[in-house]
């Protein structure tokens, strides 16, 4: 080894020269998107690998369950050992995979509904430092993601991306103390500034003590920001303390409430109404379309024939009594004062509602009294 | 001066003789062409095109015939170029070190005390130098640096012609061995 240093030593100072001077280049140049290159560079060499690891353990878990039981066929005696452990196992990856399917199909349906252009995306990472509250996701600039661009879930926002590199990007969670974001409370309408506190729960800043926010309350974000469109879900009031000059709330956020797997970053955000009552949180059923060929009209599809009322008292009254005037050629509203009334205690054949003589003309054909 | 011989390549490193120079001399000299570089072409901007750092870093590579000197030395002065410009400090170094490293690898194979060696190889190593950075600046700024390559032909030729004058002034400036 030190002949060989001592044989190679004038390339490898300077190689070693080069690559300090690249290091040092790296660290003070930024790109396009003010980003250091040395980020850009370490994003770029790590993320892949990232994304990798990511892929692999998606697809291990089925190879090795498939490898132990193919193991099991020939070695019987261990399989029905194993037996009870190895369904459990199925069990809670049965489990997983059901809840990721629901989870899929949640951002499925909550991409194709909201009216903001968005782009589906995996986080892959989390940023390095022992009390980070970056996460990394598999996508960048090159599905058009841009730093400053505002990532969420079905259940409420997420974060904001901080960097955006050609295959993945960072993201600054909701509840690093570097986050902030304008809020706007469900009841009230009292504005607040979001902040996060590098704990699970958020905090709502600049809420002048006089305005009403109750514990209960759902938060929305008011799209003053310019990052977060306005009425998106951000989370529950928890706590609401009474301090001058003001208020202090703690708000659960919601947005990471089913834990971070799958995000939406919103390439295009769109501001909508805050709604009148509170996100559902449950899972919400969403039946097959019908199909479009073979919906048949139903047999009878006009309105109920006038010989079979259905309504009140008073239809079925006034039914009978057209039945009586039509049997005597009395028509009602032309009779002059004085005239001959028609007879109210004519007995119709049948029962009342059926047409004695001719058929029922149709709805509003006959004038009333 | 004293040029060796009728032949140009060495036929052992033995036969290049490795010039030594007071150490105020390694100094002050590629100070001096740094206070150039930066001081002269505000008062005579014709002379702007002079790139005497480099010319001062060849000189060195070549007579001195150290590869791990030359390298270090065109990473020093670089970096002082990088410091003085509004480049990030390390891009001209880099081009600097390439530049100085190569320079003394050729010293160590050719008769650098020759003239006509000194002209084409100050040339090449304007255009490389040149060259180098050009691509520095794309490929790590990502700038849009033109190339100009007829302007940059003829000034690497002023720059070898001075740079041979040069050479010449300061192997008086060598060590008595």
């Amino acid at each position: 080894m030190e002949s060989f240093l001592n044989r190679y030593r004038s390339i490898t100072i300077l190689l070693l020269a080069i690559l300090a001077q690249l290091v040092l280049v790296a660290f003070q140049v930024k790109n396009d998107r003010d980003v250091r290159m040395i980020r850009v560079w370490t994003v770029t060499a790590v993320t892949p690998v990232a994304r990798m690891v990511e892929a692999l353990r998606g697809g291990s878990s089925g190879l090795i369950r498939n490898y132990v039981l193919l193991h099991d066929a020939h070695e019987e005696n261990r399989r029905l050992q194993e037996e009870v452990g190895r369904l459990k196992l199925d069990n809670n990856f049965l489990k997983n995979e059901l809840n990721m399917a629901d989870r899929a199909k949640v951002l499925a349906v909550f991409q194709s509904h909201t009216p903001s252009r968005t782009v589906a995306a995996t986080v892959i990472g989390i940023g390095a430092g022992t009390n980070s509250k970056v996460v990394f996701v598999d996508r960048g600039t090159a599905s058009g993601v841009e730093r400053g661009m505002a990532v969420v879930t079905p259940d409420g926002i997420v974060g904001k991306v901080i960097a955006a590199y050609p295959m993945a990007s960072a993201v600054l969670l909701i509840t690093d103390p570097d986050f902030a974001a304008g809020v706007v409370s469900q009841k009230g309408q009292v504005r607040g500034t979001l902040k996060g506190q590098g704990t699970p729960t958020c905090k709502v800043d600049y809420v002048p003590f006089e305005e009403k926010v109750e514990p209960g309350e759902w938060l929305y974000t008011s799209g003053d920001d310019r990052i977060f469109p306005r009425g998106f879900p951000v989370g529950l009031v928890k706590v609401v303390r009474s301090a001058q000059p003001f208020k202090e709330i703690l708000v659960d956020p919601s947005g990471m409430a089913r834990g971070l797997q799958d995000v939406l970053i919103l390439l295009e955000g769109v501001h909508q109404a805050i709604p009148d009552a509170p996100p559902v949180n449950q899972p919400v059923f969403i039946g097959p379309p019908p199909p479009a060929d073979t919906v048949k009209p139903p047999d009878n599809p006009g309105p109920p024939p006038s010989g079979a009322p259905a309504g009140t008292e008073a239809d079925k009254l006034r039914a009978q009594y057209k039945e009586i005037g039509d049997a005597q050629g009395h028509k009602f509203g032309e009779g002059t004062p004085g005239s001959k009334a028609p007879d109210f205690n004519l007995k119709l054949p049948g029962p009342v509602g059926t047409p004695a003589s001719k058929p029922a003309g149709p709805p509003g054909g006959a004038s009333h009294p | 001066m004293s040029y060796s011989g009728g032949h140009i390549l060495l036929s052992s490193q033995r036969e290049g003789q490795i010039s030594r120079f007071p150490a105020w001399v390694m100094l002050m000299v590629p100070l001096a062409a740094i206070l150039f570089q930066v001081y002269v072409p505000l008062f005579f901007q014709f002379l702007s095109f002079l790139e005497m750092p480099l010319l001062v870093v060849v000189y060195f590579a070549l007579t001195r015939r150290s590869q791990v000197g030359g390298l270090l030395l065109g990473a020093l002065v670089g970096l002082a170029q990088d410091s003085l410009s509004k480049n990030p400090p390390g891009l001209l170094g880099i081009v600097n070190t390439l530049v100085g490293y190569f320079a003394a690898s050729v010293g160590l194979r050719l008769d650098v005390d020759h003239p006509l060696i000194r002209l084409p190889l100050t040339f090449f190593f304007f255009l490389f130098h040149q060259l180098f950075y050009w691509l520095m600046v794309r490929a790590l700024l990502g700038q849009q640096l033109a190339f100009e390559a007829q302007k940059t032909l003829v000034l690497g030729l002023l720059n070898a012609v001075v740079g041979v004058s040069l050479f010449h002034f300061l192997d008086k400036l060598r060590k008595a061995t």
